[in-house]
């Protein structure tokens, strides 16, 4: 499958921050890209750079098979984006802003056109409205609609589902679908919201602190033989003290708020529940979790887990 | 770039606070017209002052002074000073606004370069400055000509005073309204440089405002060391040579030449600066902005 992205050895430094670091990756066409990461792990820097908004301080973009740098405007003509919050202009109608965007996206929309925009984001009714009025959910769908207007080949939506209720997080991965499987679109969707894009992606990049983690398929990335267990107990310090100095130490993830997570084949799980009873650890619960959440976490905090068992 | 540029007129034009600016000079003007309509008298008289040793003026002639030509000259000599204040609203604006608001990062993912975007941004603001200037023009120069008519012009000079005949008026209006647009343009442009480097609107205003105050205050400082080492490079001392339209030379007898400049070079001396200025503001706003990161 050919690759409509291709990022090779990007990095990005503000003054003495490494924002991005040999970042490399291919969006394969047709497909929804993931692009996962904490807070902070360089996401949206990399998409501003997919959108020439930050300029990288080394490294190749390629999209379409051109050059970004070189071929910025061919490219961008095909490419439709929201970054993070879907700001529009407050002051003006829905359409009115529809018909900006279009019209800075280089094309000539008919206003027929526009209202069909409008009324595949489920805003036709309040195309007249001006966009202060509209509701968080009403401004994320507009800001899509924006991003659609000019009937990109490429689409790229950061953070998409910020700020949704529940049923406007289902109707923007209804309509994420809907562009990959009814309009052969790709897309690239970056969420903090990880179990939305478990639903969504074929493929995803895990990245932290800037540098990539993991790239590949998403069935292919999550192991099924592994699970993450998330164990409850009456003291997690005592518990954890105890886990570290046994052979069941080597399993240990993480410790959150109120829970430590441990990393098991799933043959392990009976085996490793016996032994935290015999070992007399207070146990409350012992829950085994098996999402792509638990695997990115798994990934992403790796670090912090040698910091917190060495200490 | 037309449509672009549509596109820009149609965002300033839609918001309320543009209106502001109209408002502001309509309010002026006619406090102003209303005052000289019904006590001309007295600001004449106080115009006079100092020459009423060496001239004796009757009533009538006063009367006659009072019109719509030199309403308007004194409505300009007021309102040019207020100006740059309105303009910056609008200039310190376009970019940092669009920051502010967060529609800079998505207008800057489509297909327009960014020096195409500074370009139609600016003649936005210079558009906008335009406007602004035709309105005063149209009340300040014709509402006064209907309300106070018609006559010779009178400017009142340190040395003396000098009447310009009144079908000698109109172009010098046409040319000191044009020079107003190029020295406006001029803080139109540096408050868009100020804009570049700043997350919302206030901040670019604001600095405009102060470099203002302050060079107009240095410009008008009679301090010999100033007078050739600071002041011919400041653009407010060339900002007020619209007025050097309505200064006309005179003959051996003392009557003034019809069609005449008194400095015509030095009126396009201050112009070729303030042209000077204007490129360097909007270049640096091109250069930094073509180099800038978008992280808002």
């Amino acid at each position: 499958m050919s690759s409509i992205i291709q990022v090779k050895d990007l990095n990005k430094d503000f003054g003495e921050i490494k924002a991005v670091s040999n970042l490399s990756f291919s969006v394969p066409a047709g497909q929804v890209y993931g692009f996962l990461g904490q807070n902070g792990a360089g996401k949206s820097t990399t998409i501003r750079m997919l959108l020439t908004l930050i300029k990288p301080s080394s490294g190749t973009i390629q999209i379409f098979g051109m050059e970004l740098q070189k071929h910025r405007k061919e490219i961008l003509r095909k490419v439709g984006a929201i970054i993070e919050r879907p700001d529009l202009y407050k002051y003006l109608t829905a359409l009115e802003n529809l018909r900006i965007f279009g019209i800075m996206s280089g094309i000539k929309i008919s206003e027929k056109k526009l209202m069909e925009q409008l009324a595949m984001v489920g805003l036709a009714d309040r195309a007249h409205s001006k966009v202060k009025t509209y509701s968080q959910g009403m401004k994320q769908r507009l800001g899509i609609a924006t991003a659609l207007v000019h009937d990109p080949e490429l689409i790229i939506l950061d953070e998409p589902t910020n700020g949704l209720d529940p049923q406007g997080i289902a109707d923007i991965r209804n309509l994420i679908l809907h562009l990959k499987k009814d309009l052969g679109k790709t897309l690239v969707v970056s969420s903090h919201l990880l179990s939305e894009v478990e639903l969504i992606a074929d493929s995803m990049i895990i990245i932290d602190k800037g540098k990539k983690l993991v790239e590949g398929k998403v069935n292919d990335l999550f192991d099924p033989s592994e699970t993450v267990v998330e164990v409850k107990t009456i003291n997690d310090e005592i518990a954890l003290e105890k886990l570290k100095v046994s052979q069941l130490g080597q399993f240990i993830l993480n410790k959150r708020n109120d829970a430590i997570l441990l990393k098991l084949h799933r043959e392990q799980v009976p085996v490793v529940m016996k032994e935290m009873v015999q070992m007399d650890i207070g146990i409350l619960s012992f829950h085994s979790k098996h999402s792509l959440e638990d695997y990115f976490l798994s990934l992403t905090t790796a670090n912090q887990h040698v910091e917190t068992v060495a200490n | 770039m037309w449509k672009l540029l549509q596109i820009e007129l149609f965002k300033i034009f839609k918001r309320p606070r543009t209106y502001i600016a109209f408002g502001a000079i309509a309010a002026v003007v006619f406090l102003i017209q209303v005052a000289l309509k019904f006590d001309g008298k007295s600001y004449i008289d106080l115009l006079m002052s100092n020459l009423k040793d060496s001239f004796d003026f009757n009533d009538d002639f006063k009367l006659d002074l009072l019109n719509g030509y030199l309403i308007c000259f004194v409505i300009l000599n007021t309102l040019l000073i207020q100006m740059p204040l309105l303009v910056a609203l609008i200039s310190g604006d376009s970019i940092a606004g669009e920051a502010n608001m967060g529609t800079l990062r998505l207008s800057l993912t489509k297909p327009i370069s960014r020096t195409q975007y500074m370009l139609v941004k600016f003649l936005a603001s210079v558009i906008y400055t335009v406007a602004l200037l035709i309105w005063m023009a149209v009340l300040a120069l014709f509402g006064s000509m209907l309300i106070f008519g018609t006559n010779d012009m009178v400017v009142l000079r340190s040395e003396g005073i000098e009447q310009i005949q009144s079908f000698d008026v109109m172009w010098r209006y046409i040319a000191a309204f044009g020079y107003a647009a190029v020295a406006l343009t001029t803080v139109s442009a540096l408050s868009f440089l100020l804009s570049v480097f700043a997350e919302n609107s206030i901040g670019p205003i604001i600095a405009t405002m102060s470099i203002v105050i302050v060079f107009t205050i240095l410009s008008e400082m009679n301090i010999p060391i100033y007078d050739q080492t600071v002041k011919p490079y400041l653009f407010t001392s060339h900002m007020v040579a619209w007025k050097g339209f309505f200064y006309v030379k005179a003959d051996a007898e003392g009557t003034t030449i019809n069609g005449s400049i008194e400095n015509l070079p030095a009126i396009m001396r201050s112009l070729s600066i303030l042209l000077i200025y204007i490129g360097l503001f909007f270049g640096s706003a091109v250069w930094v902005f073509r180099k800038k990161d978008i992280l808002t």
